[in-house]
């Protein structure tokens, strides 16, 4: 154990710094190893290096595993960093890429531009024309990375990397210069506002937490990351758990607390096996604990794993939930910040809320706010998945459009189909259509639009999708997901959910839709907590923008995607058929009957409409 | 592995410790059950009873605890388990799709267990691992990118 001075910070970035120089090493291998890297095959083709560096009786090689690059779907991903080359990140790697990298590249040093993405930031001293720079690349160029700052650069196993990247700086400053009051006065000035979905302003909530004086205090970091369709929180827990627990810290210090508690999801084992590391690590430098950095301040934190309950993600639920009960949240006030955890006043806050905090100290309220829209300052970290070419982790500043984010960063939509909607917040939030593609995304702007930020989840959908089946896609999880304590949200949203089931099966009448929409009010107006207020807007938005398919499924009973099986004939049309027999090829049950220069015809008897074919029609022959 | 057979003497000894160990602690209800559903798999009446006499608490608070969260089953699993995700990203690529097929082939409804006991499937809401979708777990591994008619290839990888 050896315990940290402030001026030992200083001496660990500038020794990290000079490590590939000095310790004489021939090259760094970066694999970039979040829950999605790893499950692309990047432990493979680590096995397979170490292996390569045995056979070879090389030892100068240092290798490291940090978390998600952001461009999930090109992972497997490494990064070379070799002296005399830029650092050049590869993708879409397999066994026989990597092996041939290793070959080339670190033993010949040349760089193999047929499988390199980019050359990394930091080597734009280096004139190489076959690899763009990574600053040049779309996906890249729009993004700006201050939540994001460290991902995929530094060894999450290794502190020190994370504090030659200014880890602890923010801290060490805030406990030698600062008091808490400006500690707080700083983040108002920074106009910060929480990331979890809400929105609400981060130095409000801890000037509160810091006025009630009753001890002992409580800071949570809420990382039960629920909505479907996010993945901010795991992947920042992953790649750069100091940078939350810092922020947790700093926050202790500005309210006087001395515990800290991060609720992580425990679908998240690499997350906890991670930030389970980074705590011990931190404590053994004295960044943690007892007396952090010599300054006589006292902060611990613990993790604690969650049971799988999306309504934790409520702020009095998640601390009931803490507490050994079950999470079902309590009317509202007093606020956590009076009586939170145990009755005691506690500061809860999301994780990329903390992980914005740290730089917000070190360089000033008015850097933060410097960038953004008028009520909403910084940056929003994005999970862009769906139906759109680049999938992966994005960080942009508020304000930027949705048309930047589907079709600059995003690459648009795969197979040249049609953009149908985006899906913005999860459960909570709101089916856009495409007329809306041009308005800025930040807290307000999507509060009036009928959606809501919600943690950060970007969904994006085509023409295959449907947008009826896809709100009740969405019911059914909160009917699901309901804690069952108000009776607007456990019974109001199960009776939506049998509407729209009876709308999906060709039973529905078009005063249905009138239906939902005054029980989606109704429900909104009337439900106890977050959840329930907002678990009609998929619903809501989907009548709002896309009136016409419910429109469709009532009156034509017709499902315009043909996504709804009770609303499809599962007839071949003999005009639209080109007789390439793919159908039959993709058909589980051998229903389909096909010979070449005929059309296919579809046995009802034995299908059991599982749309396989659909799927693979290229013409959109069976309707 | 979580096999479906009665608990044993062993077993019954280690819910004991875990039991002892946080006993008198404040929050320890749900730390309990997950280390006692890791150590058989699930969390039946009689070992439910058995927490309740050791923290002195009521059964139905362990009861109501047990049956809220989505982590904690009161039936037995397979051998292996089965989760495929049916999180926004993996649904609108098509999981709901390899989830029928799964039932189809394994002949098993969500969260029941095939006659053999060897697999568990169940459905789960977002495995956060949404570039990949559509994604299944089956126990520790996740695949990515899995086409709905060769999923149950997948799965009988697994022995």
């Amino acid at each position: 154990m050896q315990i940290l001075k402030i001026e030992d910070l200083q001496g660990i970035k500038e020794r990290v710094a000079l490590v590939l120089q000095k310790e004489k090493y021939r090259a760094k291998i970066n694999f970039h190893m979040g829950t999605c890297g790893i499950a692309a095959g990047a432990k493979k083709l680590n096995a397979l290096v170490l292996k390569k560096m045995d056979e070879n009786g090389i030892q100068d090689i240092k290798v490291i595993h940090s978390g998600c690059a952001g461009l999930c779907s090109r992972e497997p991903m490494v990064t070379i960093e070799s002296p005399g080359l830029p650092p050049v990140k590869y993708c879409d790697l397999n066994e026989e890429k990597i092996g041939e990298i290793f070959d080339r590249h670190i033993l010949n040093g040349e760089i193999v531009d047929s499988y390199a993405l980019a050359i990394e930031d930091g080597g734009e001293a280096f004139p190489f024309e076959k690899v763009p720079k990574l600053q040049d690349i779309p996906f890249f160029k729009h993004q700006i990375l201050w939540a994001l700052r460290n991902r995929g650069l530094i060894d999450t196993e290794d502190i020190d990397e994370s504090i030659a990247r200014e880890a602890y700086f923010g801290l060490a400053k805030v406990l030698t210069s600062m008091t808490p009051e400006s500690v707080i006065e700083e983040v108002k000035t920074s106009g910060l506002r929480g990331r979890g979905g809400a929105g609400f302003p981060t130095g409000l909530k801890w000037e509160e937490g810091r006025r009630y004086s009753s001890s002992p205090k409580y800071v949570i970091c809420n990382g039960d990351e629920g909505d479907p369709g996010a993945f901010m929180d795991r992947s920042l827990l992953e790649s750069d758990p100091h940078a939350v627990l810092e922020g947790i810290i700093i926050c202790g210090y500005a309210i006087d607390a001395h515990q800290g508690y991060v609720y992580v999801r425990a679908e998240y084992p690499l997350a906890i096996q991670r930030l389970n590391m980074a705590i011990e690590k931190a404590r053994n430098y004295g960044l943690l604990g007892e007396n952090i950095l010599g300054s006589g301040f006292d902060f611990d934190i613990g993790i604690y794993p969650g049971a799988g309950a999306f309504v934790c993600g409520e702020s009095t639920a998640l601390m009931y939930s803490l507490e050994g009960k079950r999470g079902m949240p309590r009317i509202k006030p007093p606020r956590s910040t009076e009586a939170g955890l145990w009755g005691q006043p506690t500061v809860l806050n999301n994780v990329e809320t903390f992980a914005n905090v740290p730089p917000i100290l070190l360089k000033g309220g008015q850097w933060f706010a410097s960038l953004g829209t008028g009520g909403s300052k910084g940056t929003k970290v994005f999970a862009l998945t769906g139906m759109v070419n680049n999938v992966g982790l994005i960080e942009v500043p508020m304000g930027t459009t949705l048309r930047t984010i589907v079709y600059d960063i995003g690459g648009g939509i795969p197979e040249k189909r049609e953009f149908k909607a985006v899906q913005i917040g999860g459960p909570s939030g709101a089916c856009l259509p495409a007329s809306l593609l041009n308005i800025e995304v930040d807290f307000d702007s999507l509060d009036e639009a009928g959606a809501m930020m919600g943690s950060g989840g970007l969904v994006v959908m085509d023409d295959s999708t449907c947008m009826v089946d896809t709100a009740r896609f969405f019911t059914d999880f909160s009917v699901d997901e309901s804690c069952g304590k108000c009776v607007p949200c456990r019974v109001g949203m199960k009776v939506m959910l049998n509407i729209l089931n009876r709308i999906i099966g060709g039973k529905g009448e078009m005063e249905d839709i009138e239906r939902l929409e005054r029980l989606g009010h109704h429900i909104k107006e009337s439900s106890h907590c977050g959840l329930g207020k907002t678990a009609p807007n998929p619903v809501l938005s989907t009548i709002r923008y896309f009136r016409h398919e419910y429109e469709a499924h009532i009156r034509d009973k017709r499902c315009p995607a043909l996504v709804c099986v009770d609303l499809i004939h599962f007839r071949v049309d003999p005009e639209k058929c080109k007789m390439c027999g793919l159908c039959k090829k993709a058909c589980p049950m051998d229903a389909i009957t096909w010979e070449k220069k005929t059309p296919a015809a579809i046995n009802l008897e034995k299908c059991v409409r599982c749309r396989s074919c659909i799927q693979a029609c290229k013409f959109q022959a069976i309707e | 592995m979580r096999w479906a057979e009665p608990i044993t003497k062993e077993e019954w000894e280690k819910i004991d410790q875990v039991i002892a160990k946080y006993k008198g602690k404040h929050g320890a209800l749900i730390p309990v059950l997950k280390e006692t559903q890791d150590i058989c798999g699930y969390l039946p009446k009689n070992v439910q009873h058995r927490i309740a006499g050791g923290l002195h608490l009521s059964s139905s608070q362990i009861y109501g605890v047990v049956s809220f969260y989505a982590f904690f089953t009161t039936v037995p699993r397979g051998k292996h388990i089965i989760r495929v995700c049916l999180g926004t990203a993996c649904y609108v690529k098509g999981s709901k799709q390899i989830l029928d097929n799964l039932q189809r082939e394994l002949n098993v409804e969500v969260g029941g267990i095939t006659r053999d006991r060897k697999y568990s499937l169940e459905a789960v809401r977002c495995l956060g691992c949404c570039s990949l979708a559509p994604a299944i777990v089956v126990d520790a591994d996740t695949h990515a990118l899995v086409d709905p008619s060769e999923a149950i290839r997948i799965v009988r990888l697994y022995e």
